[in-house]
């Protein structure tokens, strides 16, 4: 179930990356990032139901730290929506040359 | 039995993972979103990761899910259901970047998984951890022997992120 296990994480990390690339709603580009969050996590559970266990608490440690990045992430966005008035990448230009 | 219901949960996380990208409404990505992240926790019960599956529901498909979906309806991102995928440029550079990622990560797998799991060994060591101290003990001994700096470190990170997230979120005063 390896093999199987690390294609299927490969398609969800590829499918995510799109995501990232093509959507312009700042909210859906972060929940792909999460998406891929969770193809890395399928990939270390994968290899450490074959390894050891150290995979496993790796494990609880993205998830750990993809929560707080959720947390400050969306802070981030709520604070830049009462700016902008909107989600759309597009619209945030003011660093931009 | 085990690998039916593996490619039952694949065929739901990848038919997820598709619609949280293609569908308009965020709400709808999200719903795909935890259908992806409940077909994963599946998986994580047939690789032996009974805890992280328990954890996958409770904190991402639970708080972090709801937390997105706290944020689409503060912003009231719910009704206005207008196209925002990018143009024909960022299109072909999206895909150009995917496929390349794809097509390395498909060489990777494809010139030899075959032997991979021999050359691991069997898993003996999970097995005989999880019958020893249980689904929660045997990742809970590492957690709070080689690996308890890290999780204080987490512990820390998260108080940090608590405060910077109110420090972000509210109003200018």
């Amino acid at each position: 179930m390896l093999a199987e296990s690390l294609v299927l994480a490969g398609l969800i990390f590829v499918i995510g990356t799109l995501g990232v690339i093509v959507r312009r709603n700042a909210v859906i580009m972060f929940l792909c990032i999460e998406l891929q969050l969770n193809a890395v996590n399928l990939t270390f559970v994968a290899f450490s139901r074959y390894v050891g266990i150290e995979g496993q608490v790796f494990v609880f440690f993205v998830m750990a730290v993809a929560a707080a990045e959720a947390a400050v992430g969306l802070a981030i966005i709520i604070s830049i929506f009462r700016h902008y008035e909107t989600v759309n990448v597009d619209s945030f230009t003011r660093l931009k040359w | 039995m085990p690998e039916i219901l593996f490619f039952i949960f694949a065929a739901v996380a990848v038919g997820g993972a598709v619609g949280v990208v293609v569908s308009r409404s965020p709400v709808a990505s999200l719903l795909f979103m935890v259908a992806t992240l409940a077909s994963t926790a599946g998986i994580f019960v047939l690789l032996e990761a009974h805890f992280l599956a328990a954890i996958q529901i409770l904190v991402y498909a639970g708080a972090i899910m709801v937390l997105f979906l706290f944020v689409i309806m503060l912003l009231n991102l719910g009704h206005d259901y207008q196209r925002d995928i990018r143009g024909n440029v960022a299109m072909i550079i999206g895909f150009a970047v995917t496929g390349g990622i794809g097509g390395l990560l498909a060489r990777q797998l494809g010139g030899g998984t075959a032997g991979l799991e021999t050359n691991l060994g069997a898993g003996d060591a999970i097995d005989a951890a999880l019958r020893e101290y249980g689904a929660v003990g045997a990742i809970a001994r590492p957690l709070f022997t080689d690996y308890v700096v890290a999780f204080e470190l987490t512990g820390l990170l998260l108080l940090v992120a608590i405060v910077g997230a109110i420090a972000l979120a509210k109003k200018a005063s």
